[in-house]
C-alpha cells in the first residue's frame, strides 16, 4: 500500500512525512461465549477484519463509516487500548501489535487518545488539573517547572483559563471540556493522537472552535491525527487522506480531495450523497442515493464483498469472490470493488 | 432457561461443596482439641481416647471429612460411633451433637420454622413499608412527608436493633401490657392459634424488619427519583398516559427491580436465623441455636448452621438472578 | 390547508389563525443559582403540512420550548407564561387533564436521545399500543395492527415479528424509527423532533429525514424540527427560526436565513459549518467567546458579548438595550438587531458571503 504521495497531493503542507504508524491485516474478533465457568465460543463479532491503515508524521487521517463498522475498535487497537487477534501495527518502525503493559509504556508517551463524549470521559470527582496532569504521574515523568506550572502552560495553549486549574469538569461547558481532554493528551507531546469523534457531540460553532485547535496544534507540534467521525463535512476539512470502512474492512481509501471529487466505491457514493449541504437549493436539486436491503450483521458477514446486500450494482461475482483493495484512479487512491466508477455525488 | 438453571444448580452444589470443606477444615483445625471439648472438666487420657474413638478424631482430617460429606450425600446416611457402639445417622446427617447426642438434623428441623416465620413475616413487613415510603416520598420529593420519611430511614438504619428490641418488649409487653409475655418458645402457627402466634411474632418482625424498612426506603425512594428523570417517564407522559399509570407501570416497574435482587438476598440470608431478634424475643430458631452451639463448642452444630445457611444464600442468588432476567429482558440468562 | 379541521367546535374564532401559534413564551427554572431564563419570549407560528427549523447553540432553550408546546412542565417547577394556540385551543393555562387528552392524539413528540427514551422493560410493540389505546376506544388487536402496520411504514423489516422485540434488541436507527412510529400513532396534527437524527450516521440520517417527509405528505401534519444540522435544516423546511439565549433573534423562510441572513448570530452559525462540497483548507471560522449565563443575561442584546459588529450600529446601545424582532420587507423575514437593515444586507454580501 503506497501512501508516499499523499504530502505533495494535498495542499496541506505535511511536515516530516516519515511514516508514524502501519497497520497490516489488522484484524479484531470479538468472540460470542456462553457459559460461565466453562465457557464455549459459539461464534465472533468480526469487528475489524484486516484493515491496513499508514500514517505519517503530522498527517491527518480521517476515519468514516457507517456505526458499528469497526472505527472505535480500530483507533482502540492503535493506541493499544485492546489487542489485535492477528495483524500488526508497526509504531515507527517497532512491532507494538502484542507488546506487554510494560513494554508499551515508552509508546503510550507517543500515542494518545480523545474520546467521543466530553462529558463522561472525564472523572466529575477530580479537579482539571489531576486530570489534566495524570500522564506526568502515570509516566512519572518529572516536568522542569513542576506539574503543576506544565499543566497551567497546557490549559492556556488549548484556551482554557490557566487560574481553573482547580475546577471540577462539571463547571465547564461541553466544548471546555473538549479542550480539557486535547489537554491531558497532548501533556506528554504524543506523536500521534487517535481522535475518536471528538466533536460529535457538540454543536457547530464549538465543533469550529475544536477542529481549529487541533489544527493549530497539528502545525505546532507536528501531530499527526487518526481522525474518527461521521461528519463528512468535517473529515473533509480536517484530513489529509480519507478512509471509508464498512463492516470491520477498508472499502476506499485516498487523498482527500480524490476521495470527495472521484470516489469509486459504491458505498462511498451512498455515504457522500446521504450528507445534507446547508443549502436549500442545491438540497431540492441533488438527487440522492437511497439505501434498501439488509444491513448485514459482523457475526455472519455476507461472502464476497461485504456491501453487497445492500448493492445496487452487485453482481453475481459480488457474491462469490471478494473484491481486493486495488490501486485505481490517482496514486494513492484504492477501492475495493469488482466494478469501480465514478460517479457524481457532492 | 432450562439449561441455564440446571448449570447454576450443578454450580450451587459445587460452591457449597467448596463451603463445606472451608468451614470443615478451619473448625476442626482449631488448636482446641475437639474430644477435650466433648468430655470437659473429666477429661483423662483414657476418655480423650475413648472420645476420639467415638467420635473418629483419630483419623485424618480429609478421611472426617470424606465421613462427613458421605453423611449429607448418601441417601442411607452414615454410621457413627466407635466400634461395637455404632449407630446409623439417618439422611441427611450432619453429625450428633457433642452437647446432647441428638443428631443435628434433627435440632435444625425444630428450629427452622420459628425462623422461616420470623424472616418471612418481617420481610412482608419491610417491604410493603419500605416501597410504600419511599415511592411517597419520591413522588413529594422536598415535601413534609419526604423529610418525615427521610428522617424516619435514618432514624431506622442507626437505630441499634437490640435496644430497639428490648425497648419493644418492655414497652408492649412489660410495661403496657398489650401483649402477654410470650409463653410458648417456639409458636407453632396450627398449634397455638392464629391470635396468639401473631401475638407471639408481631413485636420481633417490627424489631427485624426496622432496620431493612429504613434501607428500602432510602433505596426506593433514590430509584423512583432517579427513575422518575428517565427519558423514558416523559415519553410515557407524552402519550398522553396518566400520572398512575405513568408511576406505577413505568416508574415503579424500574425503580423496583434493583429491589428484587437485595429482598431475595435478604430473605435468603435471614433464613440461616436472625441472631440478634432470636436472642431478644426467645424465639428458639435457627439464630438462637447457632448462638447456643458457638457457645458451648459444640463443632457439629455450627457445621450444620453454616452450611444450612449457605444453602438458602446459595439458593437466593440462583432464585434473584432468574428473577432478574423475567423482569429486565435486557439480561439474558446464558 | 387548514380546511380539514374545521370541525373544530368554534370555528368562526379560528378563521385566519395559525395552526400553531406561540406568542411570548418564556419558560424560567427557579434554581439553588438564582432563576434560569431557559426561554424569554418565543414568537412564532406554523401551519399544517409545513415544516419550520429551530436552530441555536446548545442550551439556546430548544428542547425546553418543545417541552412546554406538550405540556411537560407542568406539575415541575419550571414557570411557564405566555401563549400557545393550537388549532384554537391555548395550552399554557390548559389544565393537565385536558392536556394529556392532547398529548399524543394532537402533539406528539420524537425525543432528542432515542436509546433513553424507549421504556427498557417493555415490548417494542407494546409501547407502540400503548400510545394508541390511551386515546381510543379500541380493543388490541387493532392497536397492534396499526402498529405493525406503522412499523411497516417506517421501515422496520418483518414488523410483525419485530412487534415482540425489546428495544435493546433494535439498532440505534431501528429505535429512533419505532420512536417515530411512536408519535404517528394517533395521526397528529403536530409532530414535533428534537434533534431526531443527530446520534446516526449519514445513512441513517437520510432515511429517516426522507421517512418524515414522506409521511408529512401523507398526513398533512405539521413538523418542528429542532436540530444542530444546518444541513439537515436546509433539507427539511420551510421556515427557521434561530434562538440565542432564549430569544428568536432571527426568523423566515428557509432561504431569507442561508441566503439573506442579516443577525450577526446567524452569520456565525452558517460560517461555522465546514462544506462537504468544497475542500477546505484554512481556518473554519468559530464564534469567539462563550454562550450568554442563563441566569445573568445581557440587559441589552443577548450577542453583544460575542459581537464582532458593534460599531456598524447607529443610534443605539447594543449592550444595554434589547433590539426588537423587526420584519423587514414584505415576507416574514424578521431580525433582532440594532444595526440598520440595509447596513446588514450590504455587510453581509460584502463581508459575509464572499466567504461563506
Ligand atoms: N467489547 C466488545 N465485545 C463485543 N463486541 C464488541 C465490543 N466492542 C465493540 N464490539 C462490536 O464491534 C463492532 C464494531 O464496534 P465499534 O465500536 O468499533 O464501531 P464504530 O465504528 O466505532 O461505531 P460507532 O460509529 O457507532 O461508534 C460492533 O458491532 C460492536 O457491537
Ligand atoms: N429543569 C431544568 N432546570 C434548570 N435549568 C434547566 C432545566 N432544563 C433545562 N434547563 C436549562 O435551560 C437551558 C436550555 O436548555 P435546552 O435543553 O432547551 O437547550 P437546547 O437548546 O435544547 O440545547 P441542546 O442543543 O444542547 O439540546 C439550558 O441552559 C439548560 O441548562
Ligand atoms: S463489489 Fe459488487 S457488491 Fe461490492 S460494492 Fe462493488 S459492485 Fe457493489
Ligand atoms: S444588536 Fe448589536 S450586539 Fe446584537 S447582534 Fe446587532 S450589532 Fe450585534
Ligand atoms: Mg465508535
Ligand atoms: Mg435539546
Amino acid at each position: 500500500m503506497s501512501t508516499t504521495t499523499s504530502a505533495e497531493q494535498t495542499g496541506k503542507e505535511v511536515a516530516g512525512g516519515e511514516l508514524l504508524l502501519e497497520t497490516r491485516g489488522l484484524q479484531r474478533y470479538f468472540p460470542v461465549t456462553q457459559g460461565i465457568i466453562f465457557q464455549k465460543q459459539t461464534g465472533a463479532v468480526k469487528a475489524v477484519d484486516g484493515v491496513d491503515l499508514s500514517l505519517h508524521a503530522g498527517e491527518t487521517l480521517g476515519v468514516v463509516g457507517e456505526s458499528g463498522c469497526g472505527k472505535t475498535t480500530t483507533g482502540r487497537l492503535v493506541t493499544r487500548l485492546d489487542e489485535p487477534t492477528a495483524g500488526s501495527i508497526s509504531f515507527l518502525g517497532s512491532d507494538i501489535s502484542h507488546l506487554s503493559r510494560a513494554k508499551m509504556r515508552p509508546f503510550r508517551r507517543e500515542i494518545q487518545m480523545i474520546f467521543q463524549d466530553p462529558f463522561s470521559s472525564l472523572n466529575p470527582r477530580q479537579t482539571v488539573g489531576t486530570i489534566i496532569g495524570a500522564p506526568y504521574d502515570i509516566q512519572k515523568v518529572k516536568t522542569e517547572t513542576g506539574t503543576k506550572k506544565a499543566v497551567q502552560t497546557l490549559m492556556e495553549r488549548v484556551g482554557l483559563n490557566p487560574e481553573h486549574y482547580n475546577r471540577y469538569p462539571h463547571e465547564f461547558s461541553g466544548g471546555q471540556r473538549q479542550r480539557i481532554g486535547v489537554a491531558r493528551a497532548l501533556a506528554l507531546r504524543p506523536k500521534l493522537i487517535v481522535c475518536d469523534e471528538p466533536v460529535s457531540a457538540l454543536d457547530v460553532s464549538i465543533q469550529a472552535q475544536i477542529v481549529n485547535l487541533l489544527e493549530d496544534l497539528q502545525e505546532e507540534f507536528g501531530l499527526a491525527y487518526l481522525f474518527i467521525a461521521h461528519d463528512l463535512s468535517v473529515i473533509r476539512h480536517i484530513s489529509d487522506r480519507v478512509a471509508v470502512m464498512y463492516l470491520g474492512k477498508v472499502v476506499e481509501t485516498a487523498d482527500r480531495d480524490e476521495l470527495y471529487n472521484h470516489a469509486r466505491h459504491p458505498y462511498t457514493h451512498a455515504l457522500l450523497s446521504a450528507v445534507p449541504e446547508a443549502d436549500p437549493d442545491a438540497e431540492d436539486a441533488r438527487e440522492r442515493i437511497r439505501l434498501t436491503g439488509d444491513v448485514p450483521s459482523p457475526l455472519n458477514p455476507p461472502s464476497g464483498c461485504r456491501f453487497r446486500t445492500r448493492c445496487w450494482k452487485a453482481q453475481e461475482i459480488c457474491a462469490a469472490e471478494e473484491p481486493p483493495l486495488m490501486q485505481i484512479g490517482a496514486p494513492g487512491h484504492q477501492s475495493a470493488c469488482h466494478f469501480p466508477e465514478e460517479r457524481d455525488v457532492v | 432457561m432450562g439449561r441455564y438453571l440446571i448449570r447454576r444448580l450443578i454450580q450451587a452444589v459445587f460452591v457449597l461443596v467448596v463451603i463445606s470443606a472451608i468451614t470443615f477444615f478451619l473448625f476442626w483445625a482449631t488448636p482446641a482439641n475437639p474430644a477435650l471439648l466433648i468430655c470437659g472438666k473429666n477429661c483423662n487420657a483414657e476418655t480423650v481416647a475413648q472420645v476420639n474413638a467415638t467420635y473418629g478424631f483419630d483419623k485424618p482430617l480429609v478421611v472426617q471429612y470424606g465421613q462427613y460429606m458421605q453423611g449429607l450425600v448418601s441417601p442411607g446416611g452414615r454410621t457413627i460411633g466407635s466400634e461395637g457402639n455404632e449407630r446409623n445417622c439417618p439422611w441427611p446427617c450432619f453429625g450428633e451433637s457433642y452437647q446432647n447426642g441428638i443428631p443435628v438434623w434433627n435440632s435444625i428441623k425444630d428450629a427452622f420454622p420459628a425462623t422461616l416465620w420470623l424472616a418471612l413475616g418481617a420481610a412482608v413487613l419491610w417491604l410493603v413499608a419500605g416501597v410504600m415510603l419511599g415511592l411517597i416520598a419520591a413522588l413529594r420529593k422536598g415535601k413534609f412527608i419526604d423529610k418525615l420519611s427521610v428522617g424516619l430511614a435514618l432514624f431506622g438504619v442507626s437505630f441499634p436493633t437490640i435496644v430497639f428490641g428490648y425497648l419493644l418488649l418492655y414497652l408492649f409487653i412489660v410495661k403496657l401490657n398489650w401483649i402477654p409475655f410470650p409463653d410458648t418458645a417456639n409458636a407453632a402457627l396450627f398449634s397455638v392459634g392464629p391470635v396468639k402466634w401473631l401475638q407471639f411474632y408481631i413485636l420481633p418482625w417490627i424489631t427485624l424488619a426496622l432496620v431493612f424498612a429504613a434501607l428500602y426506603t432510602r433505596i426506593t425512594r433514590a430509584n423512583m427519583i432517579d427513575t422518575m428523570n428517565e427519558d423514558y417517564i416523559r415519553t410515557a407522559r407524552a402519550k398522553g398516559l396518566d400520572e398512575r399509570t405513568v408511576v406505577f407501570k413505568h416508574g415503579l416497574r424500574s425503580a423496583l427491580t434493583p429491589i428484587v435482587t437485595i429482598f431475595g438476598l435478604d430473605v435468603g440470608g435471614l433464613l440461616g436465623g436472625a441472631v440478634i431478634t432470636e436472642q431478644i424475643f426467645s424465639i428458639t430458631g435457627l439464630g438462637k441455636f447457632s448462638i447456643d452451639s458457638v457457645l458451648s463448642n459444640d463443632l457439629p452444630a455450627i457445621m450444620g448452621v453454616v452450611l444450612f445457611a449457605a444453602i438458602f444464600v446459595v439458593l437466593a442468588n440462583i432464585v434473584v438472578d432468574v428473577l432478574y432476567a423475567v423482569i429486565d429482558p435486557r439480561v439474558r440468562l446464558a | 390547508m387548514t380546511e380539514s379541521v374545521t370541525s373544530a367546535p368554534p370555528a368562526d374564532t379560528r378563521a385566519g389563525k395559525p395552526f400553531l401559534e406561540v406568542k411570548d413564551l418564556q419558560v424560567h427554572f427557579p434554581t439553588d443559582d438564582g432563576m434560569v431564563r431557559a426561554v424569554n419570549g418565543l414568537n412564532f407560528t406554523l401551519e399544517r403540512g409545513k415544516t419550520l427549523g429551530i436552530v441555536g447553540e446548545s442550551g439556546s432553550g430548544k428542547s425546553v420550548s418543545s417541552l412546554a408546546i406538550m405540556g411537560l412542565h407542568k406539575g415541575s417547577k419550571a414557570k411557564v407564561t405566555g401563549e400557545i394556540w393550537l388549532d384554537g385551543a391555548e395550552l399554557v393555562g390548559m389544565s393537565v387533564p385536558e392536556m394529556r387528552a392532547l398529548r399524543g392524539q394532537q402533539v406528539a413528540m420524537i425525543f432528542q436521545d432515542p436509546l433513553s427514551a424507549m421504556h427498557p422493560f417493555f415490548r417494542v410493540g407494546d409501547q407502540l399500543t400503548e400510545a394508541f389505546l390511551v386515546h381510543n376506544d379500541a380493543p388490541k388487536a387493532v392497536a397492534k395492527k396499526r402498529a405493525i402496520e406503522l412499523l411497516d411504514r417506517v421501515g422496520i423489516p418483518s414488523p410483525d415479528k419485530r412487534f415482540f422485540d425489546y428495544p435493546h434488541q433494535f439498532s440505534g436507527g431501528m429505535r429512533q424509527r419505532a420512536m417515530i412510529a411512536m408519535a404517528l400513532m394517533c395521526d397528529p396534527s403536530l409532530l414535533i423532533a428534537d434533534e431526531p437524527t443527530t446520534a446516526l450516521d449519514v445513512t441513517v440520517q437520510a432515511q429517516i429525514l426522507d421517512l418524515m417527509k414522506d409521511l408529512q405528505k401523507e398526513f398533512n401534519s405539521a413538523i418542528i424540527l429542532i436540530t444542530h444540522d444546518l444541513g439537515v435544516v436546509a433539507k427539511m423546511t420551510e421556515n427557521v427560526v434561530v434562538m440565542y439565549g432564549g430569544r428568536v433573534v432571527e426568523s423566515g423562510n428557509v432561504r431569507d436565513i442561508f441566503y439573506r441572513p442579516e443577525m450577526p448570530y446567524t452569520w456565525g452559525l452558517l460560517g461555522s459549518i465546514p462544506r462537504v462540497n468544497r475542500s477546505g483548507d484554512g481556518r473554519l471560522k468559530s464564534i469567539r467567546g462563550t454562550p450568554p449565563s442563563l441566569i445573568n443575561l445581557p440587559k441589552g442584546c443577548p450577542f453583544q458579548p460575542r459581537c464582532d459588529y458593534q460599531e456598524h450600529v447607529e443610534g443605539a446601545n447594543c449592550s444595554t438595550e434589547l433590539p426588537e424582532l423587526l420584519q423587514i420587507g414584505q415576507e416574514q423575514h424578521r431580525v433582532r438587531c440594532h444595526i440598520k437593515s440595509e447596513e446588514r444586507r450590504q455587510l453581509f454580501t460584502e463581508q459575509i458571503k464572499p466567504s461563506l
